[in-house]
């Protein structure tokens, strides 16, 4: 394999990959992309619940393709069975579509394609190079064949195990308190409800919850999230998950086409995102909901950020950390209030017990919530279970 | 650190999680690493409970 030179070297295919190389290739430069794995966007490691607003800002437009179904809107359960319900406009995040992430990813990696970016596939990162201490370039492998990609500026979007950013000294590193590790079933021949996907809250998920994304009338992604500091054993996540589904007879009678297992961030956002010649974007950058799990929104949108900034980067010939920290503000600026705002939800979330949940589902309950933000939540929580308040003081300011 | 091959789903999650960066998910096979220090929330931290202490 012969050395190559490019303007951007994008470490992984995923949404945010593809939407950085996608906005890169569109301001002008010469995009490689690079993806480890032999397929892009398989096997999913997503739960594949997403939210319908964001896509128009992106440019993406919703395909057929790959929305298994549409909801109207989202039910919240609680431990002892009582369920809020959230219709579409009340709901707003994470409701929407349930989406095939490995045909999602793929066409996202097309309009990347078509927009002037080169792939491979089946080449993997194995180090950065750097030069006087800024990053100018990848050491990459392909088939076995070790080879370099030499570009002023180098895109992370490596996912929850990225390496990019610790190779160039970007601290990434997690808390057991801010891991969610996750196993998920998509089963056919269950008793489902494609208006809904349903959230259930409490001790059944540690730390977490268990999901089910409606994929039509008998189909499902049931899945789990459990935040590791409250594990025991390994395969807690799964012997969660199995123990929930054997409780409840209109899902146990579902067949697996699929398990998907991975792991998410829920922390703060961190310090800082970008180096000289690099900017980390989506799950490599941490930038995933500390309540809901999700990430690939703000993976998107972080990924046309940089690739915006790369290419004034280039234009300017500057790849300092100075020039990239316009990309740092810049997702900032998108969604670091909400992510923090939801970071100290969950902190809060986590150390609820079953019977506060109770109270909480059960004082939202025909409340005519005018938009779900967590000063309405508390609100009505406030009215009807006024002792419960103190818990949640300062998330009232 | 052992892992079970037959379990393993190469989802990454033990990467992400190793504060020591000790492990490496090779496309079909994960691989620890001297720099690993056997805290152990690799092996909870699986969600099909592939790794297990030696």
């Amino acid at each position: 394999m012969k050395d190559m030179k490019y303007d951007v070297v994008v470490v992984g295919a995923g949404p945010g990959g593809s939407s950085a190389a996608k906005w890169a290739a569109k301001s002008g430069a010469k995009v490689l992309m690079i993806e480890k794995r032999q397929e892009i966007g398989s096997p999913v490691r997503c739960g594949e619940g997403i939210a319908k607003i964001w896509l128009d800002e992106l440019g993406i437009k919703p395909d057929k393709k790959w929305i298994a179904n549409e909801v109207k809107g989202a039910r919240i359960i609680s431990p002892n069975g009582t369920i809020l319900t959230l219709t579409e406009k009340l709901a707003g995040n994470e409701c929407g579509y349930v989406v095939e992430r490995d045909i999602f990813d793929r066409e996202l990696a097309k309009d990347a394609i078509r927009a002037g970016a080169e792939v491979m596939v089946k080449c993997a990162a194995t180090d950065v190079i750097k030069e006087n201490g800024k990053v100018v370039g990848v050491k990459a492998k392909y088939m076995g064949e070790k080879f370099e990609i030499r570009a002023p500026i180098v895109i992370g979007a490596d996912g929850f195990e990225s390496q990019v950013g610790r190779w160039a000294g970007i601290d990434t590193s997690l808390r057991p308190e801010d891991i969610n590790t996750c196993f998920e079933y998509v089963l056919v021949g269950i008793d489902g409800n494609p208006d809904f996907n349903d959230f259930y809250l409490g001790s059944i998920a540690p730390g977490g919850y268990i999901w089910v994304f409606s994929k039509g009338a008998d189909a499902a992604n049931v899945g789990i999230g459990v935040q590791l500091s409250k594990l025991k054993n390994g395969g807690d996540a799964k012997m969660y998950l199995d123990k929930f589904i054997r409780s409840k007879p209109g899902l146990a009678k579902g067949q697996p086409i699929k398990e998907i297992a991975g792991a998410v961030s829920v922390c703060a956002p961190i310090d800082c995102t970008v180096t000289d010649g690099l900017m980390l974007v989506g799950d490599a950058a941490r930038q995933i909901d500390p309540i809901t799990g999700g990430g690939v929104a703000n993976a998107c949108m972080a990924g046309m950020i940089a690739g915006k900034v790369a290419g004034k980067a280039l234009q300017k010939g500057d790849f300092s950390k100075e020039m990239l920290m316009e990309y740092d503000k810049g997702w900032r600026e998108e969604f670091e209030d909400q992510m923090y705002r939801n970071f100290v939800a969950k902190e809060k979330l986590v150390k609820l017990s079953d019977e506060t949940f109770d109270k909480c589902i059960e004082a939202m309950q025909g409340v005519d919530l005018e938009r779900i933000t967590t000063l309405e939540i508390l609100k009505a929580v406030q009215a009807k279970y006024p002792e419960l308040i103190k818990e949640f003081e300062d998330l009232l300011m | 650190m052992n892992v079970d091959r037959t379990k393993c789903m190469m989802c990454g999650a033990c990467v992400g999680t190793c504060a020591q960066n000790a492990i490496t998910l090779h496309e079909t096979r994960i691989e620890f690493d001297d720099k690993c220090i056997n805290c152990g929330w690799c092996v909870k931290v699986c969600p099909v409970g592939a790794i297990s202490e030696d």
